[in-house]
């Protein structure tokens, strides 16, 4: 069977496949013996929003996901959003900004 | 006549004429316009195949307009070429096959997507149009047409961009990239003005030879460097691309995709095959480097706070350029040195095999997207929940194209991104490093994405969603499938259509000789 040779190694998809398909069915076989656990329609089926009784309709929306990772990286993100500013002056502002670099770089460094 | 022989000259030929026809077309009805385009995309499609067969058998095409033969390329007496001449190798017959999949996949889905709307057949030529500027742009031997072929997929693109002329969002999405398409396009047209003014010529092939990397071909470089990066959505001139790409009809979205590839096209094609070894490789490398690992950092991190599920996928997608420009840009910095050999071209073919990988899901994923603002009205993730109770196969779609993206195996992302990582860890182990950290972030995006749009109890605003038309399935299922396929046997693909780019892109030699070595009157 052919692989895919990267370089330093190689990566076979299929193996990978039939590996996990086998993994699979080890854990399949032994979560015959676990205690069922789920109960349908009780409290456990409810979402757990830090301890706070659910509110009708109430559901965590894409806004809160990783809300916190974003609040922790406040001061990186709040320059990166005010230079995605929507005017278009701006976005020619970075060409401009890029070129001048690129031709610094290529003019400077091949005398 | 040997239908085969004029292939380079009709994959262009055929989509741009059938977008003059296609408003004659309209006229017999909405059916019979939807079928037309198709055909003929359908057809361009075939010939690409057999071109890319040809080229990838027997080495470059070549294809002489207005001259005695259409083989041959130098005139009697004459020790440069002066016609227009196409040239056809491995990479561009590997960007030829994305770009026909893209547009008749594209045109397929467009005709339950965008059905309803007004002035249809100007949306057909205008996609035709944009189909034969991108095959233009990669079969050309020649900078100038290079030049109006970028300037035809330009104007159709921005066209497509502002066709739903009812949104706002469309029309200001449009002049902001036509403007910067347009300053883009001057760059380039400076570039070649600049090479012309110098040699008195405008031929690749012939132009690679003369090339002596003076002060104007840094000039000329810079500008290229510049126009296509911007083109191709590098950071920081990536700020056209989440406006436009949420924009535009998702079947456009798509092809756009394609489009933007194309400016890696140009880039690739300017710096190995035009300057080749005579530019500081290093230099040049570094700064493709630079500009796709910014793309990387950035793109992901913009992606992480989006709300708009199209706009989520166009930031990723800027950080997915970035590891083309990346794997490439490691090749073009130890190109002439034995590192080449030893891990260059395998970051090349990383790099390069991401671009058709990313064609693939990128694809999927937008198309996923516009199914879903077809049915529910709104790409807004705070109000999509559910949806996997009525749009399963949308669902499945999703997941194939978001783990692909984020570079989960065993999908094509995976594969591609292996050969970056590891290629790009001899050069570099930090950029590696960079680069895998990122792909994490991805998964992290997608996830989210997925479990705010598909995820949760059904929503009552969306109980009576049903999975979209068959025309829009039947597009994200061939995608989804070329995604599994190309992740399951990732060997045949580099072997078959990733090497054969990656080699001709460092065999300038070969470049060169097919044009200047195949007339007779090589003095």
């Amino acid at each position: 069977m052919e692989v895919l040779r990267t370089g330093s190694g190689f990566w076979s998809a299929l193996v990978w496949a039939a590996t996990a398909l086998g993994s699979f069915l080890i854990i399949w076989l032994f979560s015959r013996a676990f205690e069922s656990g789920y109960k349908k329609g009780t409290d456990q089926t409810d979402p757990f929003l830090s301890g706070n009784p659910p509110a009708p309709g109430q559901r965590v929306t894409a806004s809160h996901i990783y809300w916190g990772f974003v609040e922790a990286l406040k001061g990186y993100y709040q320059p990166l959003v005010r230079a995605h500013s929507g005017i278009v002056n701006d976005y020619l502002a970075w060409a401009v900004l890029v070129g001048a670099i690129i031709f610094a770089l290529l003019g400077g460094l091949m005398r | 006549m040997d239908i085969l022989a004029h292939v380079p000259i009709l994959v262009v030929g055929i989509p741009l004429l059938g977008a003059f026809a296609t408003p004659l077309i309209g006229r017999a009805g909405a059916r019979a316009r939807n079928w037309f385009a198709i055909f003929i995309l359908l057809l361009t499609t075939a010939l690409a195949i057999a071109l890319a067969v040809s080229v990838y058998q027997s080495g470059p095409r070549v294809y002489v307009l207005g001259g005695q033969s259409f083989g041959f390329t130098l005139p009697s007496g004459y020790f440069f070429p002066i016609r227009i001449i196409l040239e056809v190798d491995g990479m561009s017959a590997f960007f030829a096959l994305i770009i026909a999949v893209t547009t008749l996949l594209g045109a397929i889905y467009s005709t339950a997507f965008i059905a309803g709307h007004s002035g249809l057949e100007k949306y057909y030529a205008l996609l035709l149009l944009l189909a034969a500027g991108m095959f233009g742009m990669v079969v050309t031997g020649d900078a100038f047409n290079f030049f109006v072929f970028l300037e035809i997929t330009s104007i159709a693109a921005t066209g497509l961009v502002a066709f739903r002329t009812g949104r706002a969002e469309s029309s200001e999405a449009a002049f902001k990239m036509m403007v910067l398409y347009n300053i883009g396009g001057l760059f380039v047209l400076l570039a070649v003005a600049i090479l012309y003014g110098q040699y008195g010529a405008l031929n690749f092939a012939y132009l690679a030879r003369l090339i002596e990397y003076s002060l104007l071909d840094v000039i000329a470089l810079a500008l290229f460097v510049l126009a296509l990066a911007l083109k191709a959505g590098a950071v920081p001139m990536h700020m056209w691309v989440p406006d436009a790409y949420p924009a535009a009809p998702a079947p456009i979205t798509m092809v756009m995709v394609a489009n933007t590839q194309i400016g890696l096209y140009g880039l690739y094609r300017i710096c190995f095959t035009l300057y080749g070894l005579k530019l500081t490789p290093a230099l040049v490398g570094w700064i493709v480097i630079i500009l796709g690992l910014a793309s990387i950092f950035i793109g992901v991190s913009m992606a992480v706070i989006q709300r708009d599920l199209k706009r989520l996928i166009a930031y990723s997608g800027i950080a997915q350029i970035g590891y083309m420009l990346l794997g490439v840009g490691v090749g073009l910095a130890v190109l002439g040195t034995p590192a080449l050999n030893s891990y260059g071209l395998m970051a090349m073919k990383g790099g390069i095999f991401h671009i058709i990988n990313h064609a693939f899901y990128e694809g999927l994923l937008f198309l996923a997207a516009g199914a879903i603002s077809y049915r529910t009205g709104t790409r807004n993730l705070d109000e999509l929940g559910g949806l996997a109770h009525n749009m399963r196969w949308t669902a499945i779609f999703f997941i194939i194209g978001g783990a692909a993206i984020a570079g989960l195996p065993p999908f094509n992302g995976f594969a591609s991104k292996l050969i970056i990582y590891e290629s790009v860890f001899k050069f570099n182990p930090i950029l590696a490093v960079i680069a895998l950290l990122a792909s994490i972030l991805t998964l992290a995006i997608y996830t989210r994405a997925f479990q705010s749009a598909f995820v949760g109890p059904q929503l009552p605003a969306y109980k009576d969603v049903r999975e979209a038309p068959a025309s829009m399935m039947f597009p994200m299922g061939v995608l989804a499938i070329l995604t599994v396929l190309f992740g399951l046997f990732p060997d045949l693909v580099v072997k078959y259509l990733v090497t054969p780019a990656a080699q001709a892109l460092v065999n300038q030699a070969q470049y060169i000789e097919a044009i200047l070595g195949a007339g007779l009157g090589v003095k």
